[in-house]
């Protein structure tokens, strides 16, 4: 028996596919969540609408936090680590986390050095705004992606650029030939075995999931039509007026994405959804999607 | 003899990575989200995901009974990992409620978290003598086999991992994430019988 294999990690990933998960501060938010129907959690100390409002440095959770929610719920539990940060990603692996999210939304430990995933047996999701950081990502080891979007803004603009780039990226790919693609790798900075994979399968090697300004069951489809696998909605939920409510409609959105009728009826009367941010407002060291290479 | 048409629950997980191998098998194929998408089917996959999600999910659009109701007609059914637990009859930790088709006693997330997922080839009888290498992702086992309920695979500790029903087949491992689509005509042979 094998654990901790490539397959195994990519796994899990398509396991959550065509699912919601979601942002959770206490054991309490991790039970609403589940019951309705969040396909894993991620377990963080603040969301990020907390996390931009208060500033300062954003560390890994407190451990005693991260296993009450594991002890709470039976989907899989997501916790995040700083970028580069080895020893907090050691740690959520020793603690039994599901998944390690490399994050952008935490405060960087290393401004030049991603984890090196692939000493891990956990596995490992990381942001993206572009194919070649995506690329970048899995040759060190994530076995999942998800756009970085601008977290905690309640503003859908920035995920949708990131996944409308990683898509074209692809497409643009699909129609090169085999002679092309080092050179297409040089200009990405990823390596050329990944650009032919992507060539071959005609989308990324592992599952790409949407993050970073879901606020609404429409955002949420929105993403799914773009073409991701799956949505990660982080203040959206606990922000908005009523969290349970507006968790079951992204659920109902993203499962039923191409059937406007049923986003309609589950979008309607649910209160104030989260208060967003203009991303044109926010000064340069505000945007975390910058955080990473 | 018409091509059979099988459907793939859509509700959440890898349902696209069963609806792959099913194309390569030249039949008609179908992603089922409501109720009106079983009708005609000759035989459903319920796929790998998350298993408390899809239940929620069966339920907020209706979906329990119908499907209950077309395997009882003679509709054949297979559950993949959370498929499998869908399928069992009793859980061990009561939840979620399982549609109680088969009789059998399931474990869910019965060899630990995430890090303890594994890969081990398996000995199938009735795929023939080459072994089935499978993918076990927080997988559950059965614990129990109840009334005739048929054992087709288990681990070298003696856990079921895969059984058979007459038209209902169950595997706590992934078919569909390896090249190898034996399982996939197994359970066409079982729709076309």
């Amino acid at each position: 028996m094998d654990t901790g294999t490539w397959q195994v990690k990519v796994g899990l990933a398509q396991m959550l596919k065509g699912g919601v998960i979601m942002d959770v501060v206490t054991a309490e938010h991790a039970k609403i969540a589940e019951e309705a129907g969040a396909c894993a959690v991620m377990a963080l100390e603040r969301v990020p609408a907390d996390i931009r409002a208060t500033g300062g440095v954003a560390r890994m959770s407190d451990p005693t936090k991260i296993i009450e929610i594991m002890e709470a719920v039976t989907i899989p539990v997501m916790a995040k680590c700083r970028i580069g940060h080895i020893v907090e990603a050691q740690v959520l692996e020793s603690l039994g986390v599901d998944y390690i999210d490399e994050s952008e939304v935490l405060t960087p430990a290393d401004e030049a050095n991603h984890v090196w995933k692939h000493d891990f047996k956990v596995p490992f999701v990381c942001g993206c705004r572009d194919l070649g950081e995506a690329l970048r990502r899995i040759s060190e080891g994530a076995a999942m992606i998800r756009t970085k979007g601008e977290a905690g803004t309640g503003n859908i603009v920035e995920a949708v650029r990131h996944a409308r780039s990683v898509m074209g990226e692809i497409r643009k790919i699909q129609n090169m030939s085999q002679d092309e693609l080092a050179a297409e790798a040089k200009a990405l900075g990823a390596p050329v075995d990944l650009v032919q994979e992507v060539k071959r399968q005609g989308r990324l090697p592992v599952v790409n999931f949407a993050a970073g300004g879901v606020a609404t069951p429409s955002d949420g489809a929105l993403m799914m039509q773009l073409g991701v696998d799956g949505v990660f909605v982080g203040s959206g939920i606990f922000k908005a007026a009523d969290p349970e409510r507006v968790a079951k409609a992204v659920v109902k959105a993203v499962t039923h994405f191409n059937s406007p009728e049923i986003i309609a009826e589950a979008s309607k009367g649910l209160g104030d959804a989260m208060p967003g941010l203009d991303i044109r407002s926010l000064k340069e060291e505000e945007l975390l999607a910058v955080r990473g290479w | 003899m018409n091509v059979p048409t099988i459907g793939v629950l859509a509700l959440q997980g890898d349902f696209a990575e069963h609806l792959a191998v099913l194309r390569t098998l030249d039949i008609d194929t179908r992603e089922v989200r409501l109720p009106a998408e079983l009708e005609g089917l000759d035989g459903l996959i319920i796929p790998g995901g998350e298993s408390m999600t899809m239940a929620k999910l069966m339920d907020s659009y209706a979906l329990r009974e119908p499907i209950r109701a077309r395997v009882r007609e003679g509709m054949a059914v297979w559950g993949t990992c959370a498929g499998l637990i869908l399928l069992a009859k009793e859980l061990e930790d009561n939840r979620p409620e399982p549609l109680g088709l088969m009789d059998m006693d399931v474990a869910r997330n019965a060899f630990g978290r995430q890090v303890d997922s594994f890969e081990t080839d398996l000995s199938v009888a009735v795929l023939g003598k080459q072994p089935f290498h499978a993918v076990f992702i927080r997988a559950p086992i059965i614990k129990q086999l109840r009334n005739g309920i048929q054992e087709l695979a288990s681990l070298p500790d003696g856990h079921v991992v895969a059984a058979r029903q007459e038209r209902m087949l169950a595997t706590a491992f992934h078919p569909e994430l390896t090249d190898d689509a034996r399982f996939h005509e197994y359970f066409l042979s079982m729709v076309n019988s």
